[in-house]
């Protein structure tokens, strides 16, 4: 696989470029924060970032996507049957998404791709896209990608690597999907040995940078029982307030709603993102509700993500390490605390 | 701009519904209606072919769709019979229907009793309320196969004599030579009932079991899980001898949407039905 060295206002150029083939999906400041939006005319990129507020997991798995549409007109001679609703499979390129959230994409890929149930959707989209991450050379404090099998110069479900040069770019080709994007690329240069070095540094730097750390290797071995019954799970959920943003941007919660909905005598099927710390979540028609009470949702979903997620696959935690629901709880609850918290039970 | 627009050919297989019509619909107790639904298409109808404890998921037209257990036996196909509760949003429209409506249906799904391991053995069946609607599949399979299996014993615990459902036809197998049929109601305040008065676990007195033989299949609510196992174990009846259905808010049923996640497990795809020796680690379960 090649590695290719771009400078930045040629990187630019080549990924506007890029749209004749892909829907391209780049980040820009928007307000105070990031987010990914397709790249057009007038956007102006912006690589020289930390992360986006919201993961780019929407890119693959929309926030509100319809399933199928529907008459309910007698007149219509497909009265009452469900089409499935038209979508754009068209390849996709993710420019600069951190290798967090490519990590975040491989978890989630076990819930929707596995061999009993493929997820039509999520998995076309998914195969759709290029991922062109973009190496962390400064990692925030709320930062522990290498506390859960990734790193800020991880590749694992990268297609591209960036590594930010200061005035270039070193592109490293990781699978082919990656390579015939870099191949479509004017401009740029083999790497040279200088280069690759460098980029090593810049690397080792950033490993070197991430203070944050909590150990995630003592998981498997608890007992699912007695971390159940465990007393911290009410003083945590104390000041917990279920508002679920914690749920909404994680790269790796991927629970949805189905709700029908009919506007005069159109309707649909969609499927929203929803959230394990809502009552209704669980709320049967009949009144019942398995999990009535606040601190058995906050326990579900630490527990899912940190103890039956990593029985179920045997490969790590449902946690890539992006710290967003650190930086963004209202209430200050963090999971690195509760990692420590099962860890010492 | 080249992109590809258009539909995905896995959708056929789990997502998307199969338009059928309300056949009949048979007045239960209060609040409860037997419904019996045949899909539109005929390939479609032999395509169905269901284990006792799996479920469908119904859609009313226009309204949502909600999980209902099958509560007709697989030795009978052709038409589905479901036995619902008025209850929420989906199952509320579902009683404006009538006769010949449409409705749509997606399934079977889930995994059920494990016919195969209960065939050649003695059964246990113990159902409260509304779990008689799922055991009745596996009752009438039974049934329909007798021989295939030894002793037969159903228990079941209504609320109170008014709320037994299908009850004439349950009563019939008071008379039958091949099972036994205990019933319980929780409560008679009008003192006319004969049968035993009290919860489920006291029909226990009555019986005789072997734990080598049996295997328990049940369904009703959680306490009364909690009790009826109990009892099964005193009785040296082995956790990968019992089977209970639970009942969760199941709504992709292909486990995706992750509403009904019991710990390690997904409701709708590792169950509904589950050996107690899968769920006893769970507290969350029963």
């Amino acid at each position: 696989m090649e590695n290719k060295v771009f400078s930045k206002d040629e990187w630019l150029e080549g990924i506007k470029a890029l749209q004749s083939e892909y829907k391209v999906f780049v980040p820009v400041k928007a307000g105070d924060f990031h987010k990914f939006v397709r790249l057009e005319e007038q956007t102006i990129p912006d690589l020289d970032y930390q992360n986006t507020r919201l993961s780019p997991k929407s890119l693959v798995y929309p926030e509100s996507e319809r399933m199928f549409e529907f008459s309910t007109d007698e007149n219509d001679p497909d009265y009452n049957i469900l089409k499935e609703a038209q979508k754009d499979f068209g390849p996709q390129a993710i420019i600069g998404l951190r290798p967090c959230d490519a990590h975040g994409f491989l978890i989630v890929k076990r819930n929707f791709d596995n061999p009993e149930y493929k997820d039509p959707w999520w998995v076309r989209r998914y195969e759709a896209s290029t991922l062109v991450g973009l190496g962390c050379n400064e990692p925030c404090g709320t930062c522990f990608c290498s506390s859960v099998g990734g790193g800020p110069f991880d590749e694992e479900g990268l297609d591209v690597l960036l590594f930010d040069l200061e005035d270039q770019y070193l592109a490293k080709a990781l699978t082919e999907k990656g390579s015939t994007l870099l191949a479509k690329l004017d401009g740029g240069s083999e790497a040279s040995d200088k280069e690759l070095s460098k980029a090593e540094e810049v690397k080792k730097a950033a490993q070197e940078k991430i203070s944050s750390k909590v150990d995630t290797s003592k998981l498997a071995d608890k007992d699912v029982l007695e971390l159940f019954n465990a007393p911290f799970w009410e003083d945590l959920a104390f000041a917990c307030i279920n508002c679920g943003t914690c749920t909404f941007l994680c790269p790796t919660c991927w629970c949805f709603d189905i709700q029908d909905e009919v506007y005069q005598k159109i309707g649909d099927r969609i499927r929203n993102w929803d959230a394990c710390m809502f009552p209704l979540f669980t709320l049967h028609g009949s009144g019942h509700n398995p999990r009535s009470e606040k601190f058995q949702r906050v326990r579900q979903r630490f527990m899912h993500k940190l103890k039956y997620y990593v029985d179920k696959y045997g490969n790590g935690v449902q946690c890539s390490g992006c710290g967003r629901c650190v930086q963004f709880c209202p209430v200050n609850i963090d999971i690195r605390h509760v990692i420590e918290l099962m860890n010492s039970h | 701009m080249k992109s590809k627009i258009g539909v995905t050919p896995e959708v056929e297989l789990f997502f998307r519904p199969h338009l059928a019509r309300i056949e009949r619909i048979f007045p239960q107790v209060a609040d409860h209606r037997l419904f019996q639904l045949r899909f539109a298409d005929g390939a479609v109808s032999e395509a169905f072919q269901h284990t006792p404890g799996q479920f469908i998921e119904l859609t009313v037209p226009g309204v949502g769709e909600a999980p209902i257990s099958v509560s007709s036996p697989p030795t009978r196909p052709g038409v589905i019979e479901i036995c619902v509760r008025k209850a929420g949003r989906v199952t509320s429209a579902l009683f404006e229907l009538q006769r010949g409506d449409q409705i749509a249906i997606r399934g079977p799904l889930g995994r059920g009793f494990p016919l195969e391991t209960f065939r050649g053995h003695d059964l246990l069946l113990v159902a409260g309320g509304l779990g008689m609607a799922p055991l009745r599949s596996l009752l009438q399979t039974v049934l329909d196969e007798r021989r295939a299996f030894g002793d037969l014993i159903l228990m079941y615990g209504a609320r109170n004599p008014d709320d037994i459902l299908f009850k004439y036809e349950l009563l019939g197998l008071m008379n039958r030579t091949d099972m036994k049929y205990l019933l319980s109601v929780d409560a008679d305040e009008e003192g006319i009932w004969k049968q035993y008065v009290g919860v489920v676990t006291g029909l226990f007195k009555d019986v005789s079991l072997n734990p080598e033989t049996t295997y328990c299949a049940m369904c009703g609510p959680p306490v009364m899980y909690r009790f009826v196992v109990q009892e099964l174990l005193n009785r040296s009846v082995m956790p990968e001898r019992i089977f209970l259905s639970l009942e969760r808010m199941m709504q992709c049923g292909v486990g995706k949407c992750g509403h009904c996640a019991i710990g390690p497990y997904y409701c709708c795809t590792d169950g509904p039905v589950f050996s107690y020796s899968e769920i006893r680690d769970i507290k969350e379960a029963i």
